[in-house]
């Protein structure tokens, strides 16, 4: 009879997994549900995008693209799930089968959004080597695929910039997504930039170890900010919606104190809206869904850039940092590092164990 | 026998109308959501079985699956709730591919069997501890599985950025005769990643088949799970047996984790959460009554719903949360059978006990 107990504790489990995804994903479905209408596309060229960890409404990275793709969709007369469409990718045992759908449903450009797709699309894009593909993030050595870097570090120089020049407590916060070449970049750009104006600012460095974990991005601010930080710079995905949730909550409890968060991959003004006024400082843009348009765009006109790697920094206008909530001395500040940054004056370290506080 | 013979044919109705009821439901959510159930439903048996391709992919989800189920039913038989098998899956993973990247010079024909065997012990000894805790010290195996859950996941991300790796999301491939990855059947298969581990499976359930039916240790496991004391009483070691059924479910569970790691992925990666394969191998025990044929019938079930599922944003605009929803209502079907077989006894009940009652 314990057996049958057994059961029921199983069918209880389940019930409460299966109200838990559907609260969960509540929005997600809103999001898509005129995916349906079924429209006619005028030209076949169709795109797809296949997500890092998190859906396309994570606010950030996946977003970017997506926001790109819908662009692109509304300039060509593209509807959703016929002209392009993203796969979503809930963890990394997804990859592979999801690039293996992009390509069964005859797509004509696939986007790998992220490095962490990388393995994966060499393996699919060396057996398939008549589909074109694009990789953010990483490199692909095949004549098949487009590669397309970003200077994240420049970017985060000026985050960096930024926030050593707000913070009242001169204690600031990073927490990264997964700890990774991507990720560093953003890390040491963040650390030497803010070096650079002060170098006794303490900077605490954090991982999620995820870019899926809001849960563990709030509790990952929640200390920091318990510490002393007063601002916190992530450079991770849907993680750092977590930050963001853990910022409102104190500033919403205590409207009193000074506390920020800069946002990344693209502008997060959105998520700092607390009831006192809005706490995202500033972002880091990221012109994922720019390189989306122009990618796609060039692989109709058949320039597409097979077998090269490109590389948008701030000189390329492919990374940038919004105004924000920055005060006019911040904002100085920045202009005037972001012109030695592209005059060449100041090159940026990728690597964390580069940067030293001098 | 008579009996007997009523328990069987209910035996049978219950899975069945499980599986049909949840996708009568799974229907009914897709039309509350506004979206096509036939279509979705077509574009899920296309993404399962409508290709070379799919098929493969198919079969080789449900081959860890399978596995893994037998696993579960062997603890099950001697009365344990083993729901730990998603952590002694990893454990089998994480050291399968252990073995077989540190020694790449060595020979297929030694290096595959040693690592094969080495991730089959790892998930063994990792079920073994909840074993060995239960029969000296009386502890709930169901609580320690489950926490041994977390330590698995969390050790072997610890291994992947530290030991096995410098700080990297994923381990290098495991060498090429280690893999067990089949040419002619990977091309049989339009390419998919279908694997030496389908005849592992097959070869597995029939062993374990023979093993519960026709052994003095099968037979002893089975009645010490149907009644401890009895069993005790007449001359059986409770204690090795608790042991024994603990380690060889958890050695399949192993088993399962070697398939994903040598078979699908050829390297193991650091996880965001517990792997689902566990979960879901229950699930596939419970599903087919713990019976080997049931098993794999469940399992080839569960994977084609899981590989189908994931065409059917694409292929019917049914966005990937319903899809979700969709298995899980299933699922749910399968946990609460014994709703379903409380509505069949009662309606067949009447008959056999109305002269008895009244």
């Amino acid at each position: 009879m314990e057996n049958r107990n057994i059961k029921r504790l199983l069918g209880l489990g389940l019930t409460t997994g299966l109200v838990l995804a559907a609260c969960g994903n509540g929005g997600d479905s809103e999001n898509t549900e005129t995916t349906s209408e079924e429209a006619g596309s005028g030209e076949d060229f169709s795109i797809v995008m296949v997500t890092d960890i998190g859906g396309v409404d994570d606010g950030s990275f996946n977003q970017s693209a997506w926001e790109g793709m819908q662009a692109w969709g509304e300039e060509n007369d593209k509807e959703v799930n016929q002209g392009y469409a993203y796969i979503q990718s809930n963890e990394d045992s997804e990859f592979v089968p999801n690039i293996n759908q992009a390509l069964n449903a005859d797509f004509d450009l696939i986007y790998g959004i992220g490095y962490k797709l990388q393995p994966a699309m060499e393996e699919v894009a060396n057996a398939n080597p008549d589909q074109k593909f694009v990789i953010i993030d990483d490199v692909i050595e095949a004549d098949n695929v487009a590669s397309v870097l970003f200077k994240d570090h420049e970017a985060a120089f000026l985050a960096g910039v930024a926030a050593a020049t707000t913070t009242e407590t001169n204690h600031v916060g990073f927490v990264g997504g997964q700890k990774s070449a991507v990720i560093d970049r953003f890390e040491a750009g963040f650390l030497a930039g803010v070096y650079a104006v002060d170098p006794t600012i303490t900077v605490d460095v954090q991982y999620a170890e995820s870019f899926g974990d809001a849960a563990k991005g709030k509790q990952l601010a929640a200390a920091m900010y318990s510490n002393g930080a007063d601002i916190i710079y992530h450079a991770s995905g849907d993680t750092g919606n977590g930050v963001f949730t853990e910022a409102r909550d104190r500033m919403n409890a205590n409207p009193d104190q000074n506390l920020w968060v800069i946002g990344v991959d693209r502008d997060q003004t959105d998520e700092g809206v607390y009831d006192g006024g809005n706490l995202t400082l500033t972002s880091t843009l990221k012109g994922v869904g720019q390189v989306v348009q122009d990618m796609s765009n060039a692989a109709i006109d058949g320039t597409f850039a097979g077998g090269e790697v490109s590389n948008f920094g701030l000189a390329e206008d492919g990374v940038d940092l919004t105004e924000g909530n920055l005060s006019e001395e911040a904002w100085a500040a920045v202009e005037d590092y972001r012109q030695q940054i592209i005059d060449g004056t100041i090159v940026v370290p990728e690597d964390p164990a580069e940067v030293v506080a001098e | 026998m008579l009996s007997e013979n009523k328990k069987t044919l209910t035996n049978l109705t219950v899975p069945i109308l499980s599986v049909v009821l949840g996708l009568v439901l799974g229907a009914l959510i897709m039309l509350g959501f506004g979206y096509d159930p036939i279509a979705g439903y077509q574009s899920m048996i296309n993404g399962a079985l409508g290709s070379p391709f799919y098929i493969g992919e198919t079969l080789r989800y449900a081959s860890p699956l399978i596995i893994i189920g037998l696993g579960f039913s062997i603890a099950n038989s001697a009365g344990f709730f083993n729901i730990g098998l998603s952590g002694q899956a990893l454990m089998g993973w994480l050291v399968s591919v252990w073995v077989a990247i540190s020694f790449p010079d060595v020979s297929g024909l030694i290096l595959l069997p040693v690592s094969v065997i080495a991730g089959v012990l790892a998930g063994a000894i990792w079920a073994g501890i909840a074993g060995v805790l239960r029969a000296y010290f009386g502890t709930s195996e169901v609580i320690i599985t489950i926490m041994l859950n977390y330590t698995a996941l969390h050790v072997t991300n610890y291994l992947i950025r530290n030991v096995l790796t410098e700080s990297s999301d994923a381990t290098a491939r495991i060498p090429e005769q280690a893999s067990l990855r089949m040419d002619w059947l990977s091309q049989l298969a339009g390419g998919s990643r279908v694997n030496a581990g389908l005849f592992i499976a097959i070869v597995v359930t029939i062993l374990v088949w023979i093993f519960m039916t026709k052994t003095t240790m099968g037979y002893e496991i089975r009645s010490v799970g149907m009644n401890p004391f009895a069993s005790q009483y007449a001359g059986m070691n409770a204690k090795k047996n608790i042991i024994l059924s603990m380690f060889i479910s958890g050695g399949l569970a192993g088993l399962g984790g070697v398939l994903e790691g040598m078979g699908t992925f050829n390297n193991i990666f650091v996880q965001a959460g517990i792997p689902n394969i566990g979960f879901d191998g229950m699930a596939v025990a419970l599903l087919g009554l713990s019976h080997p044929l049931g098993i794999v019938f469940s399992g080839l079930l569960f994977a084609m719903l899981k590989i189908g599922g994931a065409s059917m944003p694409l292929g019917s605009g049914v966005p990937t949360e319903v899809v979700d929803i969709v298995i899980a209502s299933i699922i749910f079907f399968v946990g609460a059978n014994y709703l379903i077989r409380f509505f069949i006894n009662k309606f067949s009940g009447k008959k056999d006990v109305k002269g008895g009652v009244k």
